[in-house]
C-alpha cells in the first residue's frame, strides 16, 4: 500500500530523514519508536504533505501513486489519516461543522453521497460514545479549552469517522493516563481491518502493550536502524536506545 | 519551498465579482459644488423652504471646515467641485407602482446581483425599499406595514407626506454641523429611508434597503431617519454592492436613529461596495456618519456590520445613551484585503443611570492592507452605574498588512465598570493544515476558520443576512491568504 524508499528530508538546512526505507501492507500495524528529535514527526509530516519540508531525494509511493506530488487534502480523501501530537484549536468552529464538511469533502472524493444532518449526527453519536466523550462535545470548538486527553480522543474520533485506509498516530499516547489510554487503544484496535494499515509512532513501549504491532521499526539518526516484532519494542523498554542509535543521532537528539 | 501563504497570494487574482455597469441614462447635473447646486437639488425633490434653509445652513458650516486628518488612512486630496452632486434615473417621475412598472435592466442589475428582488421580498417577507443611484425607484410590503401603522419610505416622500415627524427629528442626533461629511451630507443628501414605528408597534417583518452606486463620478449622500416611539422594535437590513469602475467615488452618508422609552431598534449593515482592484486602483471612499440616541429609558440600540467593501473606510456607529438604563451594541466585523484601508469602530457614550454598552470588533487584514479599530467609551458624571465590556480581536493573513486598535476611554464616574480585552493572531498554517489533512481544501479551511473567529458577530445579525454575509466573506478573502 505504502513503499518510501531513500527518503532524504531537511528543513532549513538541517538534515533530519536521511534515507528511510518503508514498505507497509494493507492490515499490517507499523510502530516507529525513536528518542526525542529523531524525525518521528517528521516523518509522519512528510506523509501527510505538510509545507515547509525539502524533500531532497527519495520516493513515496501510496497505492501505486506518487504521494509527494499529491496536495494534503488529497492525501486525506484517499484516506490519509494523521492523528496530531497536537492537536490545532479552531475557535468558533463546532466539532459537529467541521467533521460535517471533513466527511463529506472526503465522502464525495469516493463518490459516496453526502450525508444529511440528520444521518451525520446519528453517526457522529454512535462513533463518540465508545471514546466516552459526551455527545455534547460535538457542540464545542474544535480542541478549544480541550484536555490533552480529550484532544487525543478527539483525534481518534475523527479517524473512525473517516474510515482512513491508512492511519498515522502521532504520540498519542503521551499525556494520556491508564484510562484513558485503554480507550484510546480501543479505539484503534476496532478499526484495524484487513484493508486498513496503521502507523504507531511512540516513545514509550507502554502503548504497544494495548495496540499490538506486527512491525517495531527505530528511527535513529535520519534513518530506520533497526526492525523487529513486538518483542523488539520489550526490549528497548529495558535497554534504553543507546545500545542501537548512533552516537551522532543522539547528540542531534540532545540538542533538539 | 513554498508555504502555503505564499501560494495562496499568488491566487490573488479573484476579480470584484459584482463589478459590472448598468447602462440607464442618468439626468444627472454637471460636476460642482455651490449655494447653486444645493438650491437646484431642493427644487427638484420640491422640498419646503425650511429643508431648503437647513440645507443651505449645513453647506454654509461645511464651506468652513476642514475635511479630518487624523483616521489611519491615506488617500489623494478629494476635489469637491469635480464631483456631480444629483443623479436620477430616468424613470424617476413616474415613479413605478409595482415591480412589473420598474426598469427591466434594473431588476436585472439586481439579478446580478444575487438580490432577486421579488423573490428576496417574497420568500423573506421583507419589505424592500431599494435606492437606485438618488432615487429611490422601487417599494414593496407598503399596504401591510401601513396597517400596523409602520411609515416606510423614501425620506424625500416623507418631506412631502410627514413633513412634521421630519423636522423634528430631522438632524436630532447627527445635527448639520457635527463633522465635515456630515455637514456635506446635509447640504446636498439626495435621498434615503424614513422609518417610524408609532408607539408599542412590533415592526411586523425586517426592513431592507439596498443602496447601489452606479454613477461615475456622482458622489453618493444618503440620509437614512428611523424612529422608534416608547415600546416599539423595529430590525433594520442596510445592505450594497457596486459596480466597478476606474475612478474613486465618495459616498458620505448619514444614519440617525432614535429610540424612545423601552423601544428598540438594530440596525445590520452587509456592506460590499467595491474595493478598487488588486493594485489599489477605483474603489468606493465610505465616510459615514451612523449614529444612535437611545432617548427613553430601557431602550436599546444594536448597530451590527460586516464590512468587507470600500477602498477606505471611515465609520463609527454610535450609540448615545441617555436614558436611564438603556444599552448599546456594536458588533463588526471589518474585512480589508489588497490595498483596502479601514478605520472604523464605534462610540459609546453614557450619559444615563445604569446605562450598559458592549462593543465586539473583529477585525481581518490581508493583503497589504490596513484595519484600524478606533472606539470611544465616555462615561458622564451622571452614569452612575453604567457598564462597559469591549472585545476587540485582530487577525491577520500574511505579513504585509496591518491591524491597529486605538482605543479611547474617558471615565468621569467613579462607579463605571469598564472592562476592555483585545487581542491579535495570525491565521495560522498549522491551523489550514489541520483541516486539509481531513480533506477540506485550502479556500475553505480559511473561510471556516475566518467564520468561525466572527462567529459572535454573526449570530447578532438576522438569519438570511448571516448566510449571507459568510457567503460575502468567502468571497472577498478568496485566494487572499493561507
Ligand atoms: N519546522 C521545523 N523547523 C526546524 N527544525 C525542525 C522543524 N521540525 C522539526 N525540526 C527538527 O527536526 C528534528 C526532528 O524533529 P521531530 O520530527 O519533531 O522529532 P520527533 O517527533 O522524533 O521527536 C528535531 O531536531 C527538530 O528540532
Ligand atoms: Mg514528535
Amino acid at each position: 500500500m505504502l513503499q518510501i524508499r531513500n527518503l532524504r528530508v531537511s528543513v532549513d538546512g538541517q538534515k533530519i530523514l536521511r534515507g528511510v526505507n518503508l514498505d507497509i501492507q494493507p492490515g499490517s500495524l507499523h510502530a516507529i519508536m525513536g528518542p526525542n528529535g529523531s524525525g518521528k514527526s517528521t516523518l509522519a509530516s512528510i506523509l501527510a504533505g505538510r509545507d515547509g519540508y525539502e524533500i531532497e531525494a527519495g520516493s513515496i509511493t501510496y497505492h501505486g501513486q506518487d504521494l509527494l506530488e499529491m496536495d494534503p487534502e488529497i492525501r486525506a480523501r484517499e484516506g490519509i489519516f494523521l492523528a496530531f501530537q497536537y492537536p490545532v484549536e479552531v475557535p468558533g468552529v463546532t466539532t459537529m461543522y467541521f467533521m460535517r464538511e471533513a466527511l463529506n469533502a472526503v465522502r464525495k472524493h469516493r463518490g459516496k453521497e453526502e450525508l444529511s444532518a440528520g444521518d451525520f449526527l446519528r453517526l457522529a453519536r454512535q462513533k463518540i460514545k465508545p471514546l466516552g466523550m459526551e455527545a455534547g462535545m460535538l457542540k464545542r470548538a474544535v480542541n478549544e479549552g480541550f484536555s490533552g486527553g480529550e484532544k487525543k480522543r478527539s483525534e481518534i474520533f475523527q479517524m473512525s469517522m473517516l474510515e482512513p485506509t491508512l492511519g498515522i498516530l502521532d504520540e498519542t499516547d503521551s499525556g494520556l493516563d491508564i484510562d484513558a489510554l485503554q480507550v484510546v487503544a480501543d479505539g484503534v484496535n476496532a478499526l484495524r481491518s484487513p484493508d486498513r494499515a496503521f502507523v504507531v509512532i511512540t516513545h514509550y513501549q507502554r502503548l504497544l502493550n494495548h495496540i499490538v504491532p506486527d512491525y517495531v521499526h527505530v528511527l535513529g539518526d535520519g534513518r530506520i536502524v533497526r526492525s523487529g516484532d513486538k518483542t523488539l519494542a520489550l526490549e528497548l523498554e529495558r535497554r534504553g536506545y543507546s545500545w542501537i542509535v548512533p552516537a551522532s543521532g543522539q547528540a542531534a537528539a540532545a540538542g533538539a | 519551498m513554498s508555504s502555503a501563504i505564499d501560494q495562496l497570494e499568488g491566487l490573488t487574482t479573484q476579480e470584484y465579482k459584482y463589478g459590472f455597469v448598468t447602462d440607464i441614462d442618468q439626468e444627472t447635473l454637471p460636476p460642482g459644488l455651490n449655494e447653486d447646486t444645493v438650491r437646484f437639488i431642493s427644487a427638484r425633490k420640491e422640498e419646503p423652504q425650511w429643508l431648503l434653509e437647513w440645507r443651505l445652513k449645513a453647506f454654509r458650516n461645511w464651506q468652513r471646515m476642514k475635511e479630518p486628518d487624523w483616521p489611519n488612512v491615506h488617500y489623494p486630496p478629494i476635489d469637491y467641485q469635480a464631483i456631480s452632486y444629483y443623479a436620477a434615473p430616468k424613470s424617476a417621475d413616474d415613479r413605478p407602482k409595482s415591480l412589473d412598472e420598474v426598469d427591466p435592466e434594473l431588476l436585472a442589475t439586481y439579478e446580478k446581483l444575487g438580490i432577486p428582488l421579488e423573490e428576496r421580498a417574497a420568500l423573506a417577507g421583507v419589505a424592500v425599499d431599494a435606492v437606485f443611484d438618488s432615487v429611490s425607484v422601487a417599494t414593496t410590503f407598503r399596504e401591510k406595514l401601513a396597517d400596523a401603522g409602520v411609515i416606510f419610505m423614501s425620506i424625500s416622500e416623507a418631506v412631502r407626506e410627514h413633513p412634521e415627524l421630519v423636522r423634528k427629528y430631522l438632524g436630532s442626533v447627527v445635527p448639520p454641523t457635527d463633522n465635515f461629511f456630515a455637514s456635506l451630507n446635509s447640504a446636498v443628501y439626495s435621498d434615503g429611508s424614513f422609518v417610524f414605528i408609532p408607539k408599542g408597534v412590533r415592526c411586523p417583518m425586517e426592513l431592507s434597503t439596498y443602496f447601489r452606486i452606479n454613477a461615475m463620478n456622482t458622489g453618493q449622500f444618503e440620509r437614512t431617519l428611523i424612529v422608534a416611539e416608547e415600546g416599539s422594535y423595529v430590525s433594520y437590513l442596510e445592505g450594497c454592492t457596486a459596480p466597478m469602475r476606474d475612478q474613486n467615488q465618495l459616498h458620505a452618508a448619514v444614519v440617525e436613529l432614535v429610540a424612545l422609552d423601552n423601544a428598540r431598534i438594530k440596525y445590520s449593515t452587509v456592506q460590499n461596495w467595491y474595493p478598487g482592484d488588486k493594485d489599489g486602483n477605483g474603489g468606493i471612499y465610505n465616510f459615514v456618519t451612523k449614529r444612535g440616541a437611545c432617548r427613553g429609558r430601557n431602550s436599546k440600540i444594536s448597530w451590527t456590520q460586516v464590512e468587507t467593501g470600500s477602498a477606505i473606510t471611515w465609520k463609527y456607529p454610535s450609540c448615545i445613551l441617555i436614558g436611564d438604563n438603556s444599552v448599546g451594541e456594536f458588533y463588526s466585523v471589518a474585512v480589508t484585503n489588497n490595498h483596502q484601508q479601514a478605520d472604523t469602530g464605534t462610540k459609546m457614550i453614557h450619559i444615563g443611570r445604569n446605562t450598559t454598552s458592549t462593543i465586539v470588533s473583529k477585525g481581518i487584514s490581508a493583503g497589504v492592507s490596513n484595519n484600524s479599530y478606533r472606539g470611544l467609551v465616555k462615561i458622564m458624571p451622571k452614569a452612575e452605574g453604567a457598564r462597559n465590556f469591549s472585545q476587540c480581536d485582530s487577525m491577520l493573513m500574511g505579513d504585509r498588512c496591518g491591524a491597529h486598535t486605538f482605543p479611547y476611554l474617558e471615565v468621569r464616574n467613579k462607579s463605571a465598570q469598564v472592562e476592555h480585552e483585545a487581542t491579535t493572531s495570525k491565521i495560522g498554517e498549522d491551523q489550514i493544515f489541520y483541516l486539509n489533512q481531513r480533506g477540506i481544501e485550502t479556500e475553505d479551511a480559511v473561510s471556516m476558520i475566518v467564520n468561525g473567529f466572527c462567529k459572535e458577530v454573526f449570530r447578532e445579525l438576522p438569519m438570511e443576512f448571516a448566510v449571507e454575509a459568510q457567503k460575502l466573506l468567502g468571497v472577498s478573502l478568496e485566494g487572499s491568504v493561507g
